[in-house]
């Protein structure tokens, strides 16, 4: 039984264009043009309790706009959403109590006051008795490795530790659903890594349903092991990340460093030539090909050294994207 | 509901948490407050010389009407203002989201969320203002004249909050409302100096229209034995009715702004 069970889901908004100018400005104001543009068409998926996915997309990909639609803050133009048995627009307290959102661009603590105090209100909002309450936010709190930094003002925390601190407030009704949207964003490696072991740590010893958007491709690599990607509004791959990066890069890049320096037409039937540079030479080879490739590049040429690599999945999506292969 | 009580609890004591991180902040309110009331009090005195009336107001009336307004400014200042204003906040910030992620009614976060304190000294002064201001007139108190401007003040309170609600309420389609609000707080000037003061058209307005004369000059009517019953009832059926509206657009606005914002 899904948990998450989206089917046929659509969104089109109107926007209004302005040219750019005083007579722009004028028109803009006085008489707005509007069009539809379809954030989201026609997306369908479903996720299991416990599950992990990640949501990949260039920006404007509709990956916030579905997103919305999934906790209820958007109503959608067409299709069907169920999330823990309910349908999110309605925002019934019942289905709240059982979801969270957390924006790495916005936040919900109160600025000059300790994050202890809005976890207080939070507590009281989702009507958490205080002994309750005490112990979750000390469980959380030793999972987060925040300690004094929960009776300082949210104001004088930095980013990291704020982030953390969002996160044990979106977490103290414990919800079983987990929407978070560029939860990592603008954090420092280091951060953003404890940021990643503690939403692992969580799922495993809740249970609870994640579904995160991030820019970073290594908070999906590390978290996700099915990754839904999202381009123009539709929904391209839905699967395991090892085969969207197959469908992506058919062909892995092979570096060679060669004793004398050869000719290009040498190469020929060894793959597609990237790039011959005296002795460095850089090969893309079809990945089925790759060590009948490798074998007869160490027969032919005097090898001083050969390396093998995937390249960087955001340049693959960013590549595919750019040429219009989706 | 216990729920809500408490919930509102936390928020008021954190909102006052917040207030008192600025000490210097709150001396300055203070001043503020005490030289606002200086100035109209100074203000309303250039209109009365010695035994002279204000549209058939004497000055220790004028002062009752006076003390009423400075009741719902202080009101507006402490409660209003600080909730309402931060509405536009969330919108443009796009914070909203989280008051409507929790599973807490909307309108009641949005209108209770926050207090500001500095206000509150306005609400004392007025009410002793007014208190000064009816001992000078000769008001007789009775149970039932005192009970009346009671339920007078709470239905203008919230006549004036449904009012600012509603425009507050707007801000979801044109996200900067600020200057409407201000023009409310403008409008509830004018219910500083009795309604009689005002030419006709004028008070035709203020009543029907933007019901500031149930602000003020009306509980001031009571005190003083003028008004009675029907003035009580009509203040009444007007709080509830623009409550209502403000609710029903409130829940309006929201539809809106989940079927459209991104």
């Amino acid at each position: 039984m899904a948990l998450i069970d989206v089917r046929g889901l659509s969104k089109t908004y109107k926007v209004a264009d302005k040219q750019p100018g005083f007579a722009g400005t004028l028109r803009h104001f006085l008489q707005r043009r509007y069009r539809d543009v379809a954030a989201v068409q026609d997306v369908s998926f479903q996720i299991a309790p416990g599950e992990m996915v990640g949501f990949l997309g260039a920006n404007g990909a509709g990956k916030t706009t579905t997103l919305k639609m999934l906790c209820g803050l958007i109503y959608p133009s067409d299709g069907d959403v169920q999330v823990a048995g309910h349908r999110p627009q309605r925002r019934q307290a019942e289905f709240l109590r059982r979801i969270t959102l957390v924006m790495g661009q916005k936040q919900q603590l109160m600025w000059d006051l300790p994050p202890l105090d809005s976890l207080r209100v939070n507590a009281a909002v989702y009507g958490i008795p205080d002994d309750v309450a005490r112990r979750r936010t000390s469980e959380l709190a030793d999972l987060l490795e925040l300690g004094e930094e929960l009776t300082r003002p949210v104001r004088k925390l930095s980013l990291g530790q704020r982030m953390k601190a969002e996160l044990l407030a979106a977490l103290l009704h414990e919800p079983e659903v987990l929407f978070l949207d560029e939860p990592t964003l603008g954090l420092d490696v280091n951060a953003q890594s404890r940021v990643r072991q503690f939403l692992a740590e969580y799922n495993r010893r809740t249970g609870a349903t994640v579904l995160l958007t991030s820019h970073y491709m290594a908070d999906i690599t590390a978290l996700c092991q099915r990754v839904l990607l999202i381009h123009q509004g539709r929904l391209f791959h839905d699967g395991p990340l090892e085969v969207l990066a197959d469908q992506l890069a058919p062909e892995r890049e092979v570096h060679l460093e060669l004793e004398r320096p050869a000719q290009s037409d040498a190469f020929e039937g060894l793959g597609r030539l990237e790039r011959i540079e005296g002795c460095e030479v850089r090969l893309l080879v079809p990945r089925d090909q790759l060590t009948i490739v490798v074998a007869q590049l160490l027969e032919r040429f005097p090898v001083r050294d050969l390396d093998v690599k995937d390249p960087p999945i955001e340049e693959l999506i960013g590549g595919l994207f750019r040429q219009g292969r989706v | 509901m216990g729920r809500y009580w408490r919930t509102l609890r936390r928020f008021w004591s954190t909102a006052v948490a917040v207030q008192l991180e600025y000490q210097a902040n709150v001396l300055i309110e203070l001043l503020a407050v005490a030289m606002s009331l200086g100035g109209s009090l100074f203000l309303l005195s250039l209109f009365y010389g010695p035994d002279q009336t204000l549209g058939g107001w004497s000055w220790a009336q004028a002062l009752m009407v006076q003390g009423l307004y400075t009741v719902f400014d202080g009101m507006a200042s402490t409660w209003l203002r600080p909730n309402l204003g931060a509405i536009v906040t969330h919108v443009r910030e796009g914070t909203l989201d989280f008051v409507l992620l929790k599973p807490i009614d909307s309108q009641f976060w949005l209108s209770l969320r926050t207090l500001s304190p500095g206000g509150l000294p306005e609400i004392a002064l007025g009410f002793a203002l007014l208190i000064y201001g009816s001992v000078q007139a000769g008001v007789v108190l009775t149970l039932p004249s005192l009970f009346t401007v009671l339920v007078m003040l709470l239905a203008g309170g919230l006549i004036l909050y449904s009012l600012w609600f509603l425009i507050a309420a707007t801000s979801i389609w044109f996200v900067k409302t600020w200057n409407a609000t201000e023009v409310l707080r403008a409008l509830l000037a004018s219910g500083r100096y009795p309604l009689n003061a005002y030419p006709p058209a004028l008070r035709l307005l203020f009543t029907l229209v933007l019901p500031v004369a149930f602000l003020t000059t009306v509980p001031a009517q009571v005190l003083l034995g003028e008004a009675a019953a029907p003035m009580l009832l009509a203040g009444l059926a007007l709080a509830v009715l623009f409550f209502s509206v403000a609710r029903a657009f409130w829940l309006f606005a929201l539809r809106f702004y989940t079927s459209a914002s991104s």
